[in-house]
C-alpha cells in the first residue's frame, strides 16, 4: 500500500516536473501547423484572403478561424491539399471559381511608371521606366497588386484565354 | 491471356484449321459501318485549291517553328517548319507557290481556336523541289530510315497524329518483336484505308518492310477488318512470298485501336498505363507505311493524303488525294457539294472525329474524313438519367465501368474516376454509343482528362510562382540589406571626413594662433 502510494507520488512528481521544465526549455516559438501550412500558400503576400499575408493567414487557417477556400490565387489544387492537411472536408460551394484569371497591361493606356512592377510579388511584370509594360501570364498568380496601384488604370484582370494547349471540353449538361 | 494457357482443345483446333487463331476482343460495338457510300469510287485527285492553308500544329507534340516569311516562293515538298523538341514533326509545302500569309485562321480542333498557319497562293504548276531518295532505301542503318521517317514529317496517318519517327526509335529501344500494320479502319463511313489498300497495296507492303527494317522486327502482321474483301485480296497478293502476313479480324469497332487490334493478334494486352512498346510490338497505320514508301523510296515528305468525303448530306461521296491544307469546303466541292443541310460536320470518323462548326478549316496530316450527316444519321436526344443497365460496361473494350466512372466525375471527384481507370480510357466512344439514357460517357471523360490535367498545370504554376515569391522576398530583403549597409558606410565616412576638416581646420588655427603668437613675440 505504502509503496504503491510512493512510487505513484513519486511518478507523478518526476513527470509534473518533466513536463514543467519541457514547457519552459523546449517551448515552440508559434504554431509548428502554422509554419507549414505558410509553406503550401504561395507566398505572394497579396492579401485577397483578408490577412494582411500569408504567415497571419496560416496561422488563421491553424486556428480554424477561416476556411481552406480562402486563398483565390491557389485555385482549386491548393483547397484539396489545404484540407488534406487540415483533414476537412473541402466546401468547394464556399469557392468563387470565375476560372483562372491573369493581369493584362493595355498598352493604350500605359504610361511606363513602373509602379506595377514594383509591387509585383512574383515578378510577373517586365518594364522599365517610360516604356509599355507587358505580362508573363505563366508567372502572374492574378493578385491584383498591380491592378491598385496602377494610376491611369491601365492593369486589368482577364480570365485566363484558352489556347490549344490549355483548351479542354466543357462540362456536359447534367440530366435533369 | 498467352498463348500456353489457351485451352488444349482450342489449340488442336487452330491447328486443324477448325478455329480462328484470333483471340477475343472484350467488349466493342457494332455500328452501322455506311462505308458502302464511299467504298466503290477509285480514288481521285483533288484538283488543286487556290490557296493552301497549312496550320504549323499537325500532330502531337510542340508546333513546328516556321522558316519561311511572306512572299517567299516555295516548292512542293520545301520545308516550311522544322520540328522542335522532342516529340514534334517538321511541315512542308503542299504544293508550289508563294507564301502569302503567316498568322492564325481557324483550325481543325474541337475548340475552334486559331491555330498559327502558314497560307500559300499556288502557282498551279505544283513543281516539286529536286529529292534525293537513297539508291536502295533497304541499305540504310535503322537510325538512318527514322531520321529520314521524322525528316519528312511523317506522323500517324490513322488519326492521332503521333510522329512516327519517335514511335520508331522508341520500339527500337524497347526491343519490339512484333509489328503490326492497322489496316482495321473500324470507323464507320470512312473508306481511306480500304481503297489505299486496294490502288496502292505494292507500295504499303514495301512501305511496311522498311518500317521492319527499321525497327527489326521479326513478326509482321496487316489487321484488316473483314468487311473489306477487295483489301484483304489485294494486300495478300501484293504481300506474297514474303515477310508480310495479312490477317483478317472481325469487323467489329474499336477493332482499328492500337490496343484492341494487338489483343486480337497476339492475344497479348497492353498494361494499364503502358504503351505497345512495352509488351514488344509496335503498330503503325497501313497509310503511314504508304507514307514512309513514299519518303525513303521517292524522296517525297508527307504533303498529301487520302481523305474520305462522306455522309447523307454529301452528293458524290468517295475518296480525295488531298494536299495537306486544303480547306474541307473545297473537298466537299469537288465531290458534288451538298446535297441538303448537313446536321453535323465531322473531321475524322463519326465516333471520334473532330466535330466542325463550319467546312472553312483545313485538313491536315490526321484528317481521314470529312463527312456531312443528316438529320437521320444524327441521333439528337437530351440525356436522361442512368438507370444503371450497365450496357457501357458489357461495351467497354478496356474493360472499365463507365457508370462508375462518370458518377464520380458529375458529383466533382475526377480523381475518383482516376481510381476507376479513367486513365486507361481510350476515348473510343463505345459506352455512349449504347447507352439508352444517351448520357454523352466519353465526354464526360473527355472533360474529366482536361480538367485534371488543367489542376495538374495550375499545381505546377502555385508552385513554380511560390518560388518566384520566395525568391523575390529573398531579393528585397539583400536589397534593403545592402541600403542599410551602404547608408552605414556613408554616414561612417562622412563622420570620418567631418572630423578629418575639424581636425583640420583646429590645426590650421593652431598654426594660425602660432603665427601669430611667433609676430607678437618678434615685435
Amino acid at each position: 500500500m505504502i509503496a504503491a502510494l510512493l512510487s505513484l507520488t513519486l511518478l507523478g512528481l518526476a513527470l509534473g516536473l518533466g513536463l514543467g521544465f519541457a514547457a519552459i526549455r523546449l517551448k515552440v516559438e508559434g504554431n509548428p501547423l502554422a509554419e507549414e501550412l505558410e509553406a503550401l500558400l504561395p507566398g505572394s503576400q497579396c492579401g485577397q484572403c483578408g490577412y494582411p499575408g500569408c504567415g497571419p493567414a496560416a496561422r488563421a487557417l491553424a486556428e480554424g478561424a477561416a476556411p481552406v477556400t480562402l486563398c483565390p490565387p491557389g485555385g482549386r489544387p491548393l483547397i484539396e491539399v489545404l484540407a488534406a492537411k487540415l483533414g476537412v472536408d473541402a466546401d468547394l460551394s464556399g469557392a468563387v471559381d470565375s476560372g483562372p484569371k491573369v493581369a493584362e497591361v493595355q498598352e493604350d493606356l500605359c504610361i511606363g511608371c513602373t509602379k506595377c512592377y514594383k509591387v509585383c510579388p512574383t515578378d510577373a511584370i517586365l518594364g522599365a521606366a517610360k516604356q509599355v509594360h507587358a505580362v508573363f501570364r505563366e508567372a502572374c498568380t492574378a493578385c491584383g497588386k498591380c491592378v491598385d496601384v496602377c494610376p491611369t488604370e491601365a492593369t486589368r484582370m482577364i480570365p485566363l484565354p484558352a489556347t490549344l494547349q490549355t483548351w479542354y471540353w466543357s462540362k456536359p449538361e447534367v440530366s435533369t | 491471356m498467352n498463348v500456353a494457357s489457351e485451352p488444349f482443345l482450342k489449340r488442336l483446333l487452330v491447328k486443324a484449321g477448325l478455329s480462328s487463331s484470333l483471340h477475343k476482343l472484350r467488349g466493342g460495338v457494332h455500328p452501322e459501318g455506311r462505308k458502302d457510300l464511299s467504298a466503290e469510287p477509285p480514288i481521285r485527285v483533288l484538283p488543286m485549291p487556290e490557296r493552301l492553308y497549312v496550320p504549323l500544329q499537325q500532330h502531337i507534340g510542340a508546333p513546328a517553328r516556321h522558316l519561311v516569311g511572306v512572299g517567299e516562293v516555295v516548292k512542293k515538298g520545301q520545308l516550311l517548319a522544322a520540328s522542335q523538341g522532342m516529340v514534334s514533326a517538321p511541315v512542308h509545302a503542299p504544293t508550289s507557290g508563294r507564301v502569302i500569309a503567316i498568322g492564325d485562321f481557324p483550325g481543325p480542333h474541337p475548340s475552334g481556336l486559331p491555330m498559327p498557319t502558314l497560307t500559300i497562293e499556288a502557282d498551279g504548276l505544283d513543281a516539286w523541289i529536286d529529292a534525293d531518295p537513297p539508291a536502295d532505301p533497304f541499305a540504310l542503318s535503322p537510325e538512318e530510315v527514322a531520321t529520314r521517317v521524322g525528316a519528312a514529317g511523317i506522323v500517324g496517318l490513322g488519326g492521332a497524329a503521333f510522329p512516327a519517327a519517335v514511335k520508331l526509335n522508341l520500339s527500337r529501344r524497347n526491343e519490339v518483336r512484333t509489328l503490326i500494320m492497322n489496316g482495321g479502319e473500324c470507323e464507320p463511313y470512312l473508306t481511306c484505308d480500304d481503297r489505299l489498300m486496294q490502288e496502292r497495296a505494292a507500295q504499303i507492303v514495301e512501305g511496311i518492310r522498311l518500317i521492319a527494317h527499321a525497327t527489326g522486327a521479326g513478326e509482321i502482321l496487316v489487321g484488316i477488318e473483314d468487311n473489306k474483301p477487295d483489301a484483304i485480296a489485294a494486300m495478300t497478293k501484293a504481300a506474297a512470298g514474303g515477310p508480310v502476313k495479312v490477317v483478317k479480324v472481325p469487323a467489329m469497332y474499336p477493332m482499328g485501336s492500337e490496343k484492341q487490334l494487338i489483343q486480337v493478334l497476339t492475344g497479348q494486352e497492353v498494361p494499364a498505363g503502358g504503351r505497345a512498346a512495352d509488351i514488344g510490338v509496335l503498330v503503325h497505320n497501313v497509310g503511314t507505311a504508304y507514307a514512309v514508301q513514299q519518303a525513303l523510296c521517292l524522296g517525297r515528305p508527307l504533303v498529301s493524303r487520302i481523305i474520305t468525303v462522306s455522309g447523307g448530306a454529301i452528293m458524290a461521296p468517295g475518296n480525295l488525294e488531298a494536299p495537306i491544307g486544303a480547306l474541307a469546303a473545297d473537298l466537299v466541292r469537288a465531290c458534288g457539294g451538298l446535297r441538303e443541310d448537313a446536321a453535323r460536320l465531322v473531321l475524322g470518323g463519326p465516333m471520334m472525329g473532330t466535330q466542325l462548326t463550319s467546312l472553312d478549316v483545313p485538313v491536315i496530316k490526321g484528317s481521314s474524313g470529312v463527312l456531312a450527316l443528316t438529320v437521320q444519321e444524327v441521333e439528337q436526344t437530351r440525356p436522361g438519367p442512368c438507370i444503371r443497365c450497365s450496357s457501357c460496361v458489357r461495351a467497354c473494350p478496356m474493360g472499365l465501368l463507365p457508370l462508375e466512372m462518370a458518377a464520380r466525375i458529375r458529383a466533382g471527384d475526377p480523381a475518383g474516376a482516376v481510381d476507376w481507370g479513367l486513365k486507361d480510357c481510350i476515348a473510343c466512344g463505345s459506352c455512349s454509343y449504347v447507352c439508352p439514357s444517351h448520357i454523352p460517357l466519353v465526354h464526360w471523360f473527355n472533360h474529366a482528362k482536361g480538367d485534371l490535367a488543367a489542376r495538374e498545370r495550375l499545381k505546377m504554376k502555385n508552385e513554380a510562382t511560390k518560388k518566384l515569391a520566395d525568391e523575390r522576398s529573398a531579393r528585397m530583403q539583400r536589397i534593403a540589406q545592402e541600403r542599410e549597409e551602404a547608408a552605414r558606410l556613408r554616414a561612417a565616412k562622412k563622420a570620418a571626413a567631418d572630423a578629418a576638416k575639424k581636425a583640420a581646420a583646429e590645426a590650421a588655427a593652431a598654426a594660425k594662433a602660432a603665427a601669430k603668437a611667433k609676430e607678437e613675440v618678434e615685435a
